[in-house]
């Protein structure tokens, strides 16, 4: 079986990296591929409670990693998408209760039932990060349009690079587009001009991901949400289909009539 | 709309992205090579040290910094000239 293991990571902290990862992770499994998403942010246990799954940890990552126990009895199925399920952090211990080497083995163990294998990394450059890239074939960058996650984004890069995860894409999250109209926020090729990566898709900023991650749902499966569409498009590219960006100009009622209408 | 209008009273010359874009751009030429602030600041005592040795130079106000263009790193010092030093003799060397 052709399987894959991704690390996403972004080096500052709040750029989305945990939604991101949730809606990937949610986007394949409704999409027909197997996915396990690893909660790698040992300490600082989140990614449960943004898919909902929070009720339902038995055990964490150390369990496995410590070998009291095989991956599966770790393992939460979700209920809703048959292909989703999740290996959740230890909240009571910290970044070094997993090395590097148990890490990579987990991540050969998982490549073995799952076709996609979703690592979330925890922020920074420490002993975590050092974790969570271990087993990764591939990276995905999360940046937000802003200096500070910007300058982070391309020391991750060079870290990613030191570490032979060459070629990783990038997501710009939280783009907002009446604001790069005015010139007061950096745009996409801005970004790409700084950062020299490849795009995999940006996210405008949208309420709806606070909506639905307040439910402990994800945004992904929202049909009528821009940023859900925006996830299903980088879902698409990343199983190798060439999606052009969508339009991301907010739409007024107007553009919207007029589109309804087939006008453009 | 406003932002035109602002910069008809001449508020913002430039819009705040490409101030951002800019400082991210100089940030990140120090960020990608391993020249340390404190060798930054030891090039600076001893630039000031050889060109005081043949000018008056405004110590306070010298400038030192790394730019890129298309792949190359320049090293760029912007020394103020107070005035020349008249004695026409040059400084030993110390060599």
């Amino acid at each position: 079986m052709m399987s894959e293991v991704i690390v996403v990571t972004s080096g500052k902290g709040g750029v989305g990296k945990t939604t991101t990862t949730a809606n990937l992770g949610t986007g394949l499994a409704a999409a027909g591929h197997k996915a396990v998403l690893v909660d790698a942010d040992i300490g600082l246990r989140n990614l449960d409670v943004v898919l909902g799954l929070e009720n339902r940890i038995v055990y964490d990552i150390t369990n496995v990693t410590d070998k009291q126990i095989p991956y599966r009895k770790a393992i939460i199925k979700d209920k809703r998408y048959e292909n989703l399920f999740l290996l959740p952090a230890a909240q009571t211990k910290d970044k070094t209760a997993v090395s590097p080497d148990q890490m990579k083995e987990l991540c050969d163990d998982l490549r073995q039932e799952f076709e996609y294998v979703i690592i979330d990394c925890p922020a920074g450059i420490e002993q975590g990060f050092k974790n969570a890239i271990a087993g990764a074939d591939r990276a995905i960058v999360v940046t937000t349009p802003e200096v500070s996650a910007v300058r982070d984004a391309d020391r991750i890069i060079g870290l990613l690079e030191a570490n032979e995860l060459r070629d990783p894409k990038l997501i710009v999250n939280r783009l907002r587009y009446n604001m790069v109209k005015a010139g007061d926020m950096m745009s996409i090729d801005d970004i790409l001009d700084i950062l020299a990566v490849e795009l995999l898709g940006v996210v405008p900023e949208d309420e709806m991901v606070v909506i639905t991650t307040n439910r402990g749902e994800t945004v992904v499966q929202d049909d009528k949400s821009r940023s859900g569409q925006a996830y299903r498009n980088i879902v698409r590219r990343m199983n190798g289909e060439q999606v052009p960006l969508m339009d991301l100009q907010e739409g007024g009622i107007l553009k919207k009539l007029r589109k309804f209408m087939g006008m453009k | 709309m406003l932002e035109f209008i602002s910069r008809i009273f001449g508020k913002d010359s430039s819009p705040s992205k490409n101030v951002a874009k800019e400082r991210l751009r100089l940030v990140l030429v120090h960020d990608r090579t391993d020249i340390s602030p404190q060798l930054m600041q030891a090039l600076k005592t001893d630039l000031i040290q050889v060109i005081s040795n043949y000018m008056e130079i405004d110590e306070a106000a010298l400038e030192v910094s790394l730019d890129s263009s298309e792949n190359q790193i320049a090293l760029v010092a912007n020394i103020p000239v107070k005035g020349m030093k008249r004695s026409g003799k040059v400084a030993p060397t110390g060599a």
